[in-house]
C-alpha cells in the first residue's frame, strides 16, 4: 500500500496555468483506500475544480494505475475526451503518476503527494519507482521522479557527469534520470516549465513517516484488528 | 580579491588550480601555487576532486591565502549536507575566503571510497541558493546571522555536453541562484565553445573557459573514454602522438586553443593535471 494525500488547491492550480480542459484519472487501489483516488473521491475533486472554473473533459477511475496494462487499456475508450484535454491530472500515488505519464503523449500533473510509511512498498512490476518523499514533483520533471531515476536525486536538473546520456555509476545499466526527463519534457513541449520552476530544496523531514500515520489503519492493518479483538 | 573585482577592471581573467595531496604535507601543492601566483589572478582548490579523499580544500585554500595567493574555495555537495555546508561557508568567510565555486561533486562511485553514503543533500543550485542568502544575512532557515559574509560566488557548466541544452537550463537556474561567474570544463572545440557562448550569453555573467593541457595521447583518449563533458579531437590526439616534443606540443595546443577563445570570453581556467610548472610558458605562449 502507497498511502497518497491531495495536494491543496492552490498547488494543483499552479500546474493548471495556461491550460483550461482537465482529464482527471483515479485509481481504485491504495488511492481509493487513501480517500484519494476513489469514485467519490475523483467526483469532489472534480466538482472543485469546476468552483474554480477549470473544466473537466471527462475522468475514470482505473484499478491500479501502477499497472500500466490497466491504465492502457483504461484509458482506451477516453481516446476522444484525452484529445480534448490539456493534460491530464491524476489523483494517486508516484507511480500511477509516473505509469500514466508513460503510456500518454500528454503533460500529466500530480494531484497528491505520496506520504512516507518508512519503507514499505507496494507491489509493482514496472520500471517506476516512488520515495514517498510528501513533495511530489512530477509536474515539473514530466512525469518521471528525479529522486529515483537520477542516482544523486538531484531536483534542480543535471549535473556534468552523465556521457552519452548513461550515468557516471554503472553507465551500461543506468540511463541519465536528467536526459530522460529532458527528452521527455522536450517531446511534450515543456521545458520552460523546467526552466522557470524555482530553485527546489528538499524537506527532508518529509521523508519521515508522520506521526498522523501512525495510529492509522493506513500505517498497519493490524491496528484496527487489535481494537476490534479489544472491544469484543 | 574578488574575482568580480578582476572582471570590473575589464582585464582578461586567469585562473588555474590546484589539487590537495593525499596527506598532511603540502609542500608540493602550495609550491604549485607559489608557481601560478604571479601569473594568475586565482587558483581553484578542488574539494575531494573525483571523489578521492584528500586533504580538505577549506583548510588548503586558507593556507594559499595566508601565502597571498588568492583561492577559489571549491564547494561539492556529495559528502556534506546543508548543515555542514554553510557552517564550513561561515568558516571559510571568518579565514578569508572571498571566492566559492558551487558544484554538486562526483559520485562516490568514481573515488576510493565507493562505499561511502552519498549526501548530495543540497546541489549546485540550492548550494548556490544557500550560499546567496548567507551574503544577505540569514541561514536557509532563515534565521539571522551574526556577521554575515560578502562572497563572490561562481558555478561551472560543460559546454561540450551532448545535448547542451539541459545544461543551459541548469546554468540559467545557477546565474538565477546568484553565480556571479561561470568556470568550464575543458574545451578542445573552439567553434563548439562559440556556439555554446552565444546561447549562453544572454544570462549575463563573464565566461572562464577551461583549458586542460593534454600530457600526452593516451591521455586524450582516456579523457574521451571516461571524462564526461571533454571531447579532443582527433587531429589533436595525432598531433601529440606524433610530437617528438610533448610539453611543447600540449603547450602550442593550450596556447593556440586559448587566442581561439579568447575573444569569445572574459577569462581562461588552466587545469594543469601535474603540469603546473608549464602554465607559465602556456601563458607566455598565448600572450597574456
Amino acid at each position: 500500500m502507497l498511502v497518497s494525500e491531495r495536494k491543496s488547491m492552490e498547488e494543483i492550480k499552479s500546474f493548471l496555468v495556461g491550460e483550461s480542459k482537465v482529464f482527471l484519472l483515479g485509481c481504485d487501489g491504495c488511492a481509493a483506500a487513501s480517500g484519494t483516488g476513489g469514485e467519490q473521491d475523483i467526483l469532489e475533486l472534480k466538482q472543485q475544480l469546476e468552483k474554480e472554473g477549470i473544466q473537466v473533459v471527462g475522468s475514470k477511475v482505473i484499478e491500479f494505475l501502477c499497472q500500466k496494462a490497466l491504465v492502457r487499456r483504461g484509458l482506451k475508450p477516453y481516446a476522444s475526451a484525452l484529445r480534448q484535454a490539456d493534460s491530464i491530472l491524476v489523483s494517486t500515488c508516484g507511480i500511477g503518476v509516473q505509469a500514466t505519464a508513460t503510456v500518454v503523449d500528454m503533460p500529466v500533473h500530480p494531484a497528491c503527494n505520496t506520504i512516507s510509511l518508512g519503507g514499505i512498498r507496494g507491489e509493482w512490476q514496472g520500471e517506476e519507482r516512488c520515495l514517498e518523499c510528501g513533495q511530489c514533483y512530477l509536474d515539473i520533471t514530466g512525469g518521471i521522479c528525479p529522486l529515483t531515476a537520477c542516482t544523486k536525486q538531484l531536483v534542480n536538473g543535471p549535473c556534468g557527469g552523465a556521457k552519452d546520456g548513461r550515468c557516471e555509476f554503472e553507465p551500461d545499466a543506468r540511463p541519465c534520470g536528467w536526459q530522460l526527463i529532458y527528452e521527455r519534457l522536450k517531446s511534450l513541449d515543456r521545458l520552460d516549465v523546467l526552466r522557470q520552476a524555482p530553485s527546489l530544496l528538499k524537506d527532508y523531514a518529509q521523508m519521515q513517516p508522520p506521526k498522523r500515520i501512525r495510529s492509522t489503519s493506513k500505517w498497519a492493518v493490524d491496528i484496527e484488528t487489535k481494537e476490534e479483538i479489544a472491544t469484543t | 580579491m574578488k574575482l568580480t573585482d578582476s572582471f570590473a577592471s575589464g582585464k582578461f581573467v586567469v585562473t588555474s588550480e590546484v589539487g590537495p595531496p593525499k596527506g598532511t604535507d603540502t609542500s608540493e601543492m602550495l609550491g604549485n601555487a607559489e608557481l601560478l601566483k604571479p601569473r594568475v589572478d586565482a587558483v581553484n582548490v578542488t574539494d575531494q576532486q573525483s571523489s578521492v579523499m584528500r586533504l580538505g580544500s577549506l583548510v588548503s585554500s586558507v593556507l594559499l591565502k595566508q601565502r597571498g595567493v588568492e583561492p577559489i574555495y571549491q564547494v561539492t555537495c556529495r559528502d556534506r549536507n546543508r548543515i555542514a555546508l554553510q557552517s564550513d561557508l561561515l568558516s571559510a568567510w571568518a579565514a578569508g575566503i572571498e571566492n566559492v565555486l558551487c558544484l554538486t561533486g562526483d559520485y562516490v562511485s568514481l573515488g576510493d571510497f565507493p562505499q561511502a553514503k552519498p549526501v548530495f543533500d543540497l546541489d549546485s543550485v540550492s548550494l548556490l541558493v544557500s550560499a546567496m542568502k548567507l551574503n544577505n544575512g540569514l541561514d536557509l532557515a532563515d534565521n539571522k546571522l551574526q556577521g554575515v559574509p560578502d562572497f563572490c560566488l561562481g558555478a561551472v557548466v560543460t559546454p561540450a555536453a551532448d545535448p547542451l541544452e539541459p545544461q543551459l537550463v541548469k546554468m540559467e537556474k545557477k546565474v538565477r541562484a546568484g553565480a556571479s561567474f561561470i568556470q568550464t570544463q575543458g574545451i578542445f572545440d573552439a567553434e563548439r565553445f562559440a556556439a555554446f557562448v552565444n546561447q549562453a550569453k544572454d544570462f549575463g555573467v563573464p565566461i572562464i573557459a577551461g583549458i586542460i593541457l593534454l600530457k600526452s595521447a593516451g591521455m586524450a583518449r582516456f579523457m574521451n573514454e571516461n571524462v564526461a563533458g571533454v571531447h579532443v579531437p582527433d587531429p589533436l590526439i595525432q598531433a601529440m602522438a606524433k610530437a617528438e616534443d610533448r610539453v611543447q606540443k600540449s603547450i602550442e595546443i593550450a596556447a593556440r586553443l586559448i587566442n581561439e577563445v579568447k575573444d569569445l570570453c572574459q577569462g581562461v581556467h588552466i587545469m594543469p593535471i601535474g603540469w603546473e610548472r608549464h602554465v607559465p610558458a602556456v601563458l607566455d605562449a598565448a600572450g597574456l
